[in-house]
């Protein structure tokens, strides 16, 4: 008898659990549970502002006022009306273009170059990385000396050379100011893309180079046919990010230019800021920071479709 | 196909020695294997062959044309190498043909090459797989068709099988044997697996501490080793080694028993000497020395025997290696002798062998 009842006891089912109990034990939903902290962060900190702002965009809302609903209206204004809206998109993508450009070239030569075997390797590594660790409102205001109308250094010395009889207007003139401050954004970002890349350059097997030599490769071949194609995934991750950083940078103009002389280094966050907080015109700034929007999604677009076409990098299917 | 001649070559990185003055002749259509365990300058010649390496002395011709200075890929060699450095974004059939595109070959020839090449290696079917679709065994192959679409005068092999599995290995083994019976090119390839050298190889170099230890045929190395490096590293199990000295014209081993050494043309009486003894010339014998069984290990064909024979501080493990049968236990006291025949003999303070 005492057997069959033990035996009983094992086979007889589980105690019910409430729902709850059981979504507490589940493995399924542990995942779920961890995830909510994260989860509740990011709503609370970008969804919901996101939300709010693109809300906004569609009111009138101004600083001690509550606003109204007014549909696309605060869009029609800027598109139609506003030439430094139109101007300050223009030069956002023109911005974001050759900056983005130089900073893939130059950091694509960079890390290249301390790929190799060279002396004082590690040391060199460091020195890039310096604009990258000094914060950008550090060194705007750095720039902004550097290229101040009356003390510029870069004037002085070529007057002191004889080269040049009056100062460079390089922050006063519309033309040289945009120049300017795509010159620094250039310098900011080299390191990130260097970096990166340098260690993209680090995964590629030195073996295949060897391979390749053999194979007849000169040096030009060599980067064309293993180390471009091979780098191309970590080329589109950190060009979109790039991508992304500067066409949404707004510290190094406002240290520099507050989007000035006559608003021709206004970036659509610059102008936002401008119109929305400082303006007070908070529906039309959302309005500015929302037209950013559909940009971003664009190059985060081409990157990830660019990323997919990938096939060699996908595992074995057969 | 050509003839490699290695004259005094030597490397150092630095003030470190890698290869200490290498001397190597390799015939036309050979196939030579560079053997030896790791460190021993081995790969490094190889690279140095392959152009990957400078060569801080001596001279390396190929086809009779010093190539001290000449770029890897104008000393008309192909290389296969351990990890196979396919590259990941082609497909296999583009990776074969990477270097005749890289020389602007007319695509019907590129076709024919990697197909005709395809086709001894059995690649047909996997011509359009990426290298991540493939398995070990298929990716070697292909590290070898990107060799053999090449026809070049001198293959060279780095350890090429070592990142397969045991039997993969063994089945590779008689595969690239039976391509360079087909090809016939002068084949150099490296390994620190003394099997896949005595089973592959024309000719082995058995390289050590960056000097060439002895250059000759498999069963040559086997059966007259020139140093105790040689007789140990060649054959397995390893060769037994027994020291003593030379009494009465026979060998007094220090473990305190006595073998009979043959007539010698010269006298060593007196003389430190190691007797060598392979596993496989062990036998039973009512008459020999006594040994305690230590460890058995049935293969199925063979049974491994490590015993302990001596005495005292000069007790030594010897393994012994039987084709017949063995009951015994470990503990259990057997007696055995080595097999007639010349024992191999060497000078205990050069290590050289004396016959």
């Amino acid at each position: 008898m005492t057997a069959t009842a033990s035996l009983q006891r094992v086979s007889a089912p589980p105690p019910d659990l409430s729902t709850w109990e059981r979504l507490k034990s589940n493995r399924d939903w542990l995942g779920f549970w961890f995830m909510l902290p994260t989860a509740a962060i990011l709503i609370l900190f970008l969804a919901y502002p996101l939300g709010k702002g693109v809300w906004m965009s569609l009111t009138d809302v101004k600083i001690g006022r509550a606003g109204q609903f007014i549909g696309l209206e605060n869009y029609h204004e800027l598109i139609v009306y506003d030439k430094t809206f139109r101007n300050s998109t223009l030069f956002t993508i023109a911005y974001t273009a050759v900056a983005s450009a130089f900073k893939f070239a130059i950091g694509l030569y960079l890390a290249l170059l301390l790929n190799n075997n060279m002396r004082f390797k590690s040391f060199v590594r460091s020195i890039i990385l310096i604009p990258f660790i000094v914060p950008t409102v550090l060194s705007a205001i750095a720039f902004w000396w550097i290229f101040d109308s009356q003390f510029s250094i870069i004037s002085w010395s070529l007057k002191k050379a004889g080269l040049l009889s009056e100062n460079i207007n390089f922050l006063g003139d519309p033309f040289m100011a945009q120049a300017t401050v795509i010159f620094c954004n250039i310098w900011r970002g080299i390191p990130f893309v260097a970096i990166t890349l340098l260690a993209g350059l680090q995964t590629v097997s030195p073996s295949l180079y060897e391979a390749a030599t053999l194979d007849g490769a000169t040096r030009w071949q060599i980067f064309r046919h293993i180390t471009y194609p091979l780098l191309t995934p970590i080329i589109a991750v950190v060009m979109t990010f790039s991508v992304l950083f500067t066409f949404t940078d707004f510290q190094l103009i406002w240290a520099m230019t507050r989007g000035g002389p006559v608003n021709a280094t206004h970036l659509m966050a610059t102008y936002s800021y401008q119109k929305g907080i400082l303006g007070g015109q908070l529906g039309e700034g959302a309005a500015i920071a929302t037209a950013m929007v559909p940009f971003l999604l664009a190059a985060i677009m081409v990157s990830w479709f660019g990323l997919q076409q990938r096939k060699w990098q996908q595992g074995a299917k057969e | 196909m050509a003839s490699v001649e290695i004259r005094d070559v030597r490397k150092a990185f630095g003030n470190v020695q890698i290869i200490k003055g290498v001397d190597i002749q390799i015939d036309d259509g050979e196939f030579v294997i560079l053997v030896g365990p790791s460190g021993c300058g081995k790969s490094t010649l190889l690279r140095m062959i392959a152009g990957l390496e400078n060569i801080t002395a001596g001279d390396i011709s190929i086809g009779g044309r010093v190539v001290n200075h000449v770029p890897p890929k104008e000393r008309d060699i192909a290389m296969v190498f351990q990890n196979y450095a396919l590259y990941p974004h082609m497909t296999v059939k583009d990776n074969m043909a990477f270097s005749l595109k890289l020389r602007n070959a007319p695509q019907a020839e590129i076709d024919e090459r990697v197909n005709k090449a395809a086709a001894i290696l059995g690649l047909g079917s996997l011509l359009e797989r990426f290298p991540r679709q493939l398995s070990g065994g298929q990716r070697q192959r292909v590290a070898m068709g990107r060799a053999i679409v090449r026809d070049p005068q001198v293959f060279l092999f780095d350890e090429p099988l070592s990142n397969l599995d045991a039997k993969l290995r063994v089945q590779m083994r008689s595969e690239i044997k039976e391509l360079h019976q087909r090809l016939k090119t002068t084949t150099i390839y490296v390994t620190h697996d003394q099997i896949e050298a005595m089973t592959m190889a024309d000719k082995i170099v058995v390289m050590h501490d960056g000097i060439v230890e002895q250059i000759g045929a498999p069963l040559e190395l086997y059966d007259n080793p020139a140093n105790t490096f040689v007789a140990g590293f060649i054959g397995s199990p390893s060769m037994n080694f027994l020291k003593g000295k030379v009494q009465g014209g026979q060998f007094v081993a220090n473990g305190g028993y006595s073998l009979a050494l043959p007539a010698l043309k010269a006298s060593i009486e007196g003389k430190d000497i190691t007797y060598g003894m392979r596993p496989e010339h062990i036998r039973l014998d009512p008459n020999g020395i006594e040994a305690k069984v230590i460890v058995v290990e049935p293969t199925g064909s063979e049974t491994q025997v490590a015993l302990h024979i001596g005495s005292g501080a000069n007790e030594q493990e010897v393994i012994a290696v039987f084709r017949d049968r063995m009951t015994a236990r470990p503990g259990e006291v057997i007696r055995i002798s080595p097999a007639p025949g010349l024992p191999l003999v060497f000078d205990t303070a050069s290590g050289q062998r004396i016959y």
